[in-house]
């Protein structure tokens, strides 16, 4: 019984320090992870209406509306983490028993597993050599270990041994990360919070909740702008925010302007301008009219929608603003309004005016001569609200990572053995990576040996 | 003179140059070898000169921003990275033959983009109005570009080992006969993607830190960031296959091609098929 149990443990602990398993892992992470780039996550009412209802029980249940989250993605990962942990505990004794504790003795078992050897007569006795030996080792590499065994000299001499260890700082680098991306899963949030020109507020939306949350400040929106490219397209979103503290500007975090790629951060909670919008309906739009025959110009000032009479029984409304006019009319720019007027006899006409070119209804003909003056339109600012204590760890994390890459990859672990028996000397040597330089570096070491 | 000018000369010395890399496979002749790959190099000096001046011209017409911004600009860089890179493993490795495999994807990038793409220079939108933008978009670019000489020099590997299982003679076979030995095209594909892993890896890395800084989560499981996920995940079970016995040489060249396709679908495929936060491919 005992037995079997531990050949189970034994063959678990087996398979989980496989490296096919790793193989197997990353593989099956990146084909399983196409599954979410094909399939929308939290998908709109449109993409579920346009597939069947059996196709979404069955997406549902495998948890591919939100596959990174599912069960068995998660176990995926974990697995993984296993993998890496149980590999490292196996290995890692292993490797720094090889740093700390490397083969001195030059024997002829090593010889014959290195595949860089050379051998020398050399005049002089053994003791002699030797320190000719180690002096020039010195010189040309690393102060050797020097051992002496029945009369033999072995003298050893490594460079970065701790080149090993990369790998290791990579695989603990996922693990840092791992960790950085739990803590902001359970102590962070991401929310959501419009907040209307020349108003403040203090509670968000968090992302799946519908009550809102309390951040214990305010921001207060001083004020919103968007200006555009020749082309119409958008330049900038601009919001300039203050901070209040009990009701007061806190100072250092008044009118901070916030863009796209530019966000404001107070007390770990950072806002980013992501949409914005007209807020609610209490623009007021500033015309005037003035009758084509002459006389002075009526002022008139609109809410949209609103019926607004006008001198001689006429009326207008506005239907429609922009803050700018380029994509529609492309000769033109600047903003610009759509209003209906309603003549006191005959048709109602849709008359567009553009607030940079007053004398632009002239050409109409009409009556009545429209300019627009401009609006005094309030914009709300929407804000994404973030918080996420666990990014620093997964900034170390991704740190620990480079510099692990860069020691597995680019330095390398270069060792090299002389014995010194019987008038003569050999020498070997190996390096963990990158074999042909190495060599070019022995071949070297050993013509200037046959100099000596 | 302006830069699409020397872009047209520059995709004109690709073709020069691949046609004379054919010679150099077909005639074993070593001054047609140092051709080809002169021709190469003229080609990324002029390629080169006109990325800067388009640079150069885009502060001319008042947008001012690095050319890295459209679908246009990225694969004439990507050209641009694919040749730095097979020059850098040429100056090092000097098997200079691995350019028939490399050059016509730099060629097929160079002629894709002056006969297929809109070359107008754009203002930046908003969200790529950051420095991220740079840092981010070279070290992909240079990374996609080792994936593509792995690739190139994986076929090679390929296309060989079978002549050799064919024969059972290395010698045999003129024109693969110039190939370096499975052995050694076996480590260069290794060695092509040990430059890259280390570029993908800060590549992902600064874009997870421009999302962070720009919408507050380096993380969203967005189409792109996942291919690029993918693409990373395959090139390290490459580099775990290598340890592994029974996992080098052939399964590793099947690896490397898989991780290049993967990485050709995470640059252009995602835009083509999928939605995200990446317009920037569209
Ligand atoms: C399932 C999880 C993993 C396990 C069990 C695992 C295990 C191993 C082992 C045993 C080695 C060989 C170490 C040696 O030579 O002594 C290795 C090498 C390496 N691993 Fe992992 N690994 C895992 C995941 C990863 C991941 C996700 C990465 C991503 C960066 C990674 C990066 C590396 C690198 C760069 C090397 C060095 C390869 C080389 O020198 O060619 N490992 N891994």
């Amino acid at each position: 019984m005992t037995t079997s149990k531990r050949g189970f443990m034994e063959s678990a602990w087996d398979f989980f320090c496989s490296l096919k398993l790793s193989i197997s892992l990353l593989i099956g992470l990146a084909a399983t992870s196409i599954i979410g780039t094909v399939i929308p996550q939290s998908p709109p009412r449109e993409y579920l209406e346009s597939i069947s209802a059996a196709k979404i029980k069955l997406y549902s249940a495998l948890g591919f509306f939100d596959m990174y989250h599912s069960w068995w993605f998660i176990l995926l990962l974990y697995l993984l983490t296993i993998n890496l942990v149980a590999c490292s505990v196996k290995r890692l004794p292993r490797i720094w028993k090889f740093i700390s504790e490397p083969t001195l003795i030059f024997d002829d078992g090593l010889e014959k597993t290195l595949s860089l050897t050379h051998q020398f007569k050399m005049e002089g006795d053994a003791a002699t050599l030797k320190e000719k030996m180690a002096a020039f080792l010195k010189g040309e590499f690393a102060e050797p270990v020097v051992t002496e065994v029945d009369g033999e000299y072995h003298l050893f001499a490594q460079k970065a041994p701790y080149s090993r260890l990369g790998v290791y700082v990579v695989h603990l680098s996922i693990i840092v990360i791992f960790i950085g991306a739990l803590i902001g899963s359970f102590f962070g949030y991401k929310a959501y919070v419009q907040i209307a020109e020349g108003t403040s507020t203090s509670l968000v939306y968090k992302q799946g909740e519908e009550r809102p949350f309390d951040l214990g400040f305010a921001v207060r929106c001083e004020k919103f702008s968007v200006s555009f490219y020749d082309t119409g397209s958008p330049k900038e979103f601009k919001s300039i925010l203050t901070v209040l503290e009990n009701g007061q500007p806190v100072s250092g975090y008044e009118n901070i302007p916030i863009v796209v790629n530019s966000p404001l951060t107070y007390k770990g909670i950072t806002f980013y301008q992501s949409s914005y919008g007209p807020a609610g309906d209490g623009a007021v739009y500033y015309f005037t009219a003035q009758n084509s025959k002459g006389g002075a110009p009526v002022q008139v000032a609109a809410r949209k929608e609103e019926r607004i009479p006008l001198p001689g029984g006429a009326f207008m409304r506005v239907l429609e603003s922009t803050q700018d006019v380029r994509p529609f009319m492309p000769m033109f720019s600047g903003p610009a309004v759509r209003i209906e007027y309603l003549p006191a006899s005959g048709e109602p006409q849709l008359v567009v005016l553009l607030r940079d070119y007053p004398d632009f209804d002239r050409q109409r003909g009409g009556e009545l001569i429209f300019t627009y003056a401009g609006a005094d339109e309030k914009f709300y600012t929407g804000l994404q609200v973030a918080k996420d204590p666990g990014v620093w760890v997964v900034w170390a994390g991704c740190s620990l990572m480079v510099l692990g890459i860069f020691i597995a990859f680019f330095l390398s672990h270069k060792r090299l053995w002389f014995r010194i028996a019987n008038g003569r000397v050999t020498v070997g040597g190996t390096a963990s990576k990158n074999q042909p330089a190495f060599q070019l570096f022995f071949d070297g070491l050993t013509e200037k040996l046959k100099k000596m | 003179m302006t830069s699409s000018m020397l872009f047209n000369v520059t995709t004109l010395t690709y073709m020069v140059s691949m046609l004379l890399f054919f010679a150099f496979l077909a005639s074993r002749n070593r001054t047609v070898g140092l051709a080809a790959s002169s021709a190469a190099y003229f080609g990324f000096i002029v390629q080169t000169v006109a990325i800067a001046l388009r640079w150069k011209e885009s502060y001319d017409i008042g947008h001012g921003h690095a050319p890295l911004s459209n679908l246009y600009e990225s694969v004439v860089f990507f050209s641009w990275t694919i040749i730095l890179i097979y020059g850098l493993i040429e100056f090092k490795y000097k098997y200079r033959v691995i350019g028939a495999f490399v050059v016509p994807f730099a060629l097929l990038g160079m002629a894709w983009a002056q006969l297929g793409l809109s070359s107008g220079i754009e203002p930046l939108v908003p969200a790529l109005q950051s420095n991220w933008l740079l840092y981010h978009v070279i070290t992909c670019f240079l990374g996609y570009a080792a994936f593509a000489v792995a690739c190139g020099i994986s076929i090679m590997y390929l296309v060989k080992e079978k002549q050799e299982g064919a024969t059972g003679d290395a010698q045999a076979g003129g024109i693969i006969a110039q190939f370096p030995s499975i052995k050694v095209l076996d480590d260069l594909n290794y060695k092509a993607i040990m430059i890259g892993f280390p570029l993908l890896t800060i590549g992902i890395i600064t874009g997870a830190a421009w999302a962070n800084y720009a919408w507050g989560t380096y993380w969203s499981w967005d189409p792109k960031e996942t291919w690029s996920l993918i693409v990373w995940f395959i090139y390290a079970a490459f580099l775990h296959a290598r340890i592994t016995r029974g996992w080098v040489g052939r399964r590793a060249a099947i690896l490397s091609i898989v991780g290049f396709a993967a990485t050709i679908f995470c640059y252009l495929g995602v835009n083509l098929f999928l939605s995200g936060l990446h317009s920037y491919g569209k």
